[in-house]
């Protein structure tokens, strides 16, 4: 088997029992198997007796239909099927829909007429469908309302929210607000009137500047997308607050002591590097991580034998009867070279943090069809 | 080995495949098959993780045109990190003589806006950049490329990726940066160019690959090939496989073999045979994925694990098996 042993064990279970956790966020790199790792920790907690709702964001087909989550309307919906022994633990689940999350903010903050206005602009509909951070501010928008839900009604006391696939597990944190901040900014300030805020405030060396900018993008964009951004700044100016201080709002919420981080990595030297980067973010921004989960390691049965040692073993028993025998030895000599460099990467990664607690998953070819599928995961996440 | 070229008229290769797949890996191996006996080939990465610099064991890579690797019997790969900021200065002075424009826009949060924000303009800035180099004369012999590789976004965001048309259209659906689009679409959509998706024959990777291969063409997108990626060599019979699932495997052959090596087989024997049921399950799970993988009627090229990673030496390795299977 492989470990590590001078990285501290991740407890997976005293995690999911600590009532004073009532937000847990799983992060890392795409294909790390953090939406799989996310679903098995909500069953897992609910089954120890936890009212869980999962926010996941992108779900394979399999792993929603496991959940039941057939239809999209951005409502947590109860999964059946829980075995929660003093019936105390539920599990709700929800795909995010960041366009109707973001319509639904609209809906709220403007009353009807405006709210049409906006939701009928061009300029809305790219940025509430494709721009990028839209995801991740929705998510994080989403995660301010379910947690807000939970403290009113006490319909949650544990909320696991999987995160967006980005190009970087960093932008989880940093896209909302740099998203928030190019809606208050001053770039979109100067689109909805030119006139105004070339007269006010933003001095001589911009306002030179100003004069080309304003060429240029007319030359770039063509003045229809500028039209378009001007009737969106003014329908929103008079709705919303700040989106900065919107984002800021969930963001202080993911740095209080009732939240953990939950990295998860795959033994390979991108999945690994990408989760030094976010453990070392966490750290400068002081939010609580509770440790890595380590994916998609190979597990070995024989760990005394090594690939060397078995590799000359096969060739001296050559072909011929010892054949079999042969190519058993040989089987172990890959499995034992692949885990070999597994456990080599994730030692860097303890070297250089570690104090950060490790809990690990054997690799599984497999897809998950049903609950029992979670339920084997999270025992496997428990042991380790 | 026939000669005749698998992909006749394909200048630019996308590479794709869902994450953990290896994609760049396969993007780069790639690369060094197409550069061999004499050509110049291009890899380009566009999601700043410098993943080629760190395959090929070289500094981060610059905004910049470099040659990073030698391929066999003549042949150079060379390499180029897009970034999205510098192409936008860079297609600023191509096409406005606008490039001294650059810090005033940065200063009003218009280059933020173009290259973070929104992605439609993002994508046409990256994709621009490839398409640029592709539309090179081969007479231009200092700056021509025979081909030219993308190591693209992952599967998910392909599609969005390269049809930057529809994805401008939400932004701007008249004006210069929209004929830009126009023409980068018309190099992307066109024969010269194949996107290709890496899959694992794992379920997951594999549903990925179908349901991303029904989506580029759905949007007219050139499909090329599927890579399959690190499969496992079959070095047991369909018998012995069916034993080791089945628990028969004969232990005290096993065990008599082991002691005849001076390995003691006590509980080798039975951690072996183990060992060898995982395996056996896995060769059927790869078993059943590659049928659906032959199901799609494309062409697979078949790419093996190598138990100690990639590096620079495995790269050539893989470039070779592609060689094999007729990359030209």
């Amino acid at each position: 088997m492989t470990s590590f042993e001078n990285a501290p064990t991740l407890d997976i279970d005293a995690l999911i029992s600590n009532r004073e956790i009532k937000i847990l966020v799983c992060t890392g790199a795409g294909g790390v198997g953090k939406t799989t790792t996310s679903a098995a920790l909500a069953l897992r907690a609910a089954e120890h007796g936890r009212k869980v709702c999962v926010l996941t964001i992108d779900p394979a087909r399999r792993l929603a239909q496991a959940l039941g989550l057939t239809s999209l309307d951005n409502t947590p919906r109860e999964v059946v099927g829980i075995h929660s022994a003093d019936g105390s633990g539920s599990l709700h689940a929800m795909m995010l829909d960041m366009k109707r999350t973001f319509d639904e903010v609209v809906e709220t903050h403007a009353d009807p007429e405006k709210a049409k206005q906006i939701l009928e602009n061009p300029f809305y509909q790219a940025l509430s469908s494709s721009f990028a951070g839209t995801q991740e501010y929705m998510a994080m928008e989403k995660l301010g309302q379910l947690s807000a839900r939970a403290d009113l009604e006490g319909t949650w006391d544990l909320i696991i929210v999987d995160t967006p696939p980005s190009r970087s597990a960093l932008d989880f944190l940093d896209a909302p607000a740099r998203l928030g901040s190019f809606l208050d900014g001053k770039f979109i300030r100067i689109l909805t009137a030119p006139a105004r805020s070339a007269g006010r405030g933003i001095g001589k060396i911009a306002a030179l500047g100003f004069g080309i900018f304003t060429g240029v993008l007319n030359k770039i964009l063509g003045t229809q997308v500028l039209t378009d951004v001007g009737t969106f700044v003014a329908a929103i100016d008079t709705t919303f607050g700040g989106f900065r201080e919107r984002a800021d709002k969930t963001y202080t919420l993911l740095k209080q002591p009732s939240s953990r981080f939950i990295v998860i990595a795959a033994p390979e030297s991108d999945a690994l590097r990408e989760a030094a980067y976010f453990v070392e973010r966490l750290k400068t921004d002081s939010m609580p991580l509770a440790g890595l989960v380590l994916n998609r390691v190979q597990y070995i049965d024989a760990p005394e034998l090594s690939a060397d040692r078995a590799r000359v073993a096969a060739q001296s028993l050559g072909n011929g009867e010892h054949e079999l025998t042969a190519a058993l030895l040989g089987i172990h000599a890959n499995r034992q070279a692949q885990a070999e460099r597994q456990r080599h990467l994730a030692e860097r990664f303890t070297a250089a943090h570690p104090s950060v607690p490790v809990a690990m998953m054997p690799a599984m070819a497999e897809d998950i069809h049903d609950l029992e599928g979670l339920r084997r995961i999270g025992d496997s996440l428990a042991e380790h | 080995m026939s000669d005749a070229q698998l992909w006749p008229g394909v200048d630019l290769h996308v590479v794709s495949g869902k994450g953990g797949t290896g994609k760049t890996t396969v993007a780069a191996s790639l690369a060094l098959a197409l550069a061999q006996g004499g050509r110049r080939t291009l890899l380009i990465e566009v999601e700043g993780r410098q993943g080629i610099a760190q395959l090929f064991d070289t500094a981060p890579l610059p905004y910049e045109e470099r040659m990073i690797a030698v391929a066999p019997e003549g042949g150079e790969v060379w390499a180029l990190a897009v970034d999205p900021q510098e192409a936008l200065l860079d297609y600023l002075e191509q096409f406005y003589n606008l490039r001294r424009a650059g810090a005033a826009l940065k200063k009003m949060g218009a280059v933020d806006f173009a290259t973070t924000i929104a992605p439609g303009l993002r994508d046409v800035l990256l994709t621009g950049k490839a398409v640029e180099v592709v539309r090179r004369k081969p007479d231009d012999k200092k700056n021509y490329y025979d081909s030219v590789i993308i190591d693209a976004p992952p599967t998910g965001r392909i599609t969005k990726f390269l049809n930057v048309n529809s994805e401008m259209s939400g932004l701007a659906k008249v004006g210069p940066i929209r004929n830009h689009a126009d023409l980068v679409m018309s190099v992307i959509a066109s024969p010269r160019t194949a996107v290709h998706l890496v899959t694992l024959l794992e379920e997951m990777p594999v549903q990925e690959t179908i349901d991303g291969i029904a989506e580029l063409t759905a949007s007219g997108l050139p499909v090329g090939a599927v890579f399959v990626n690190m499969t496992r060599p079959s070095v047991l019979t369909e018998q012995q496989r069916t034993a080791a699932i089945n628990g028969t495997l004969p232990l005290d052959q096993i065990s008599a073999d082991l002691a005849a090596v001076g390995i003691a087989p006590e509980p080798l024997a039975a951690e072996l045979a183990s060992e060898a049921r995982d395996y056996a399950l896995r060769i059927a799970l790869e078993g059943r994925e590659l049928e659906r993988i032959d199901n799609l009627s494309l062409r697979h090229l078949t790419l093996p694990l190598l138990p100690g990673g990639v590096d620079l030496g495995g790269l050539y390795e893989l470039a070779a098996t592609l060689r094999s299977e007729g990359v030209r």
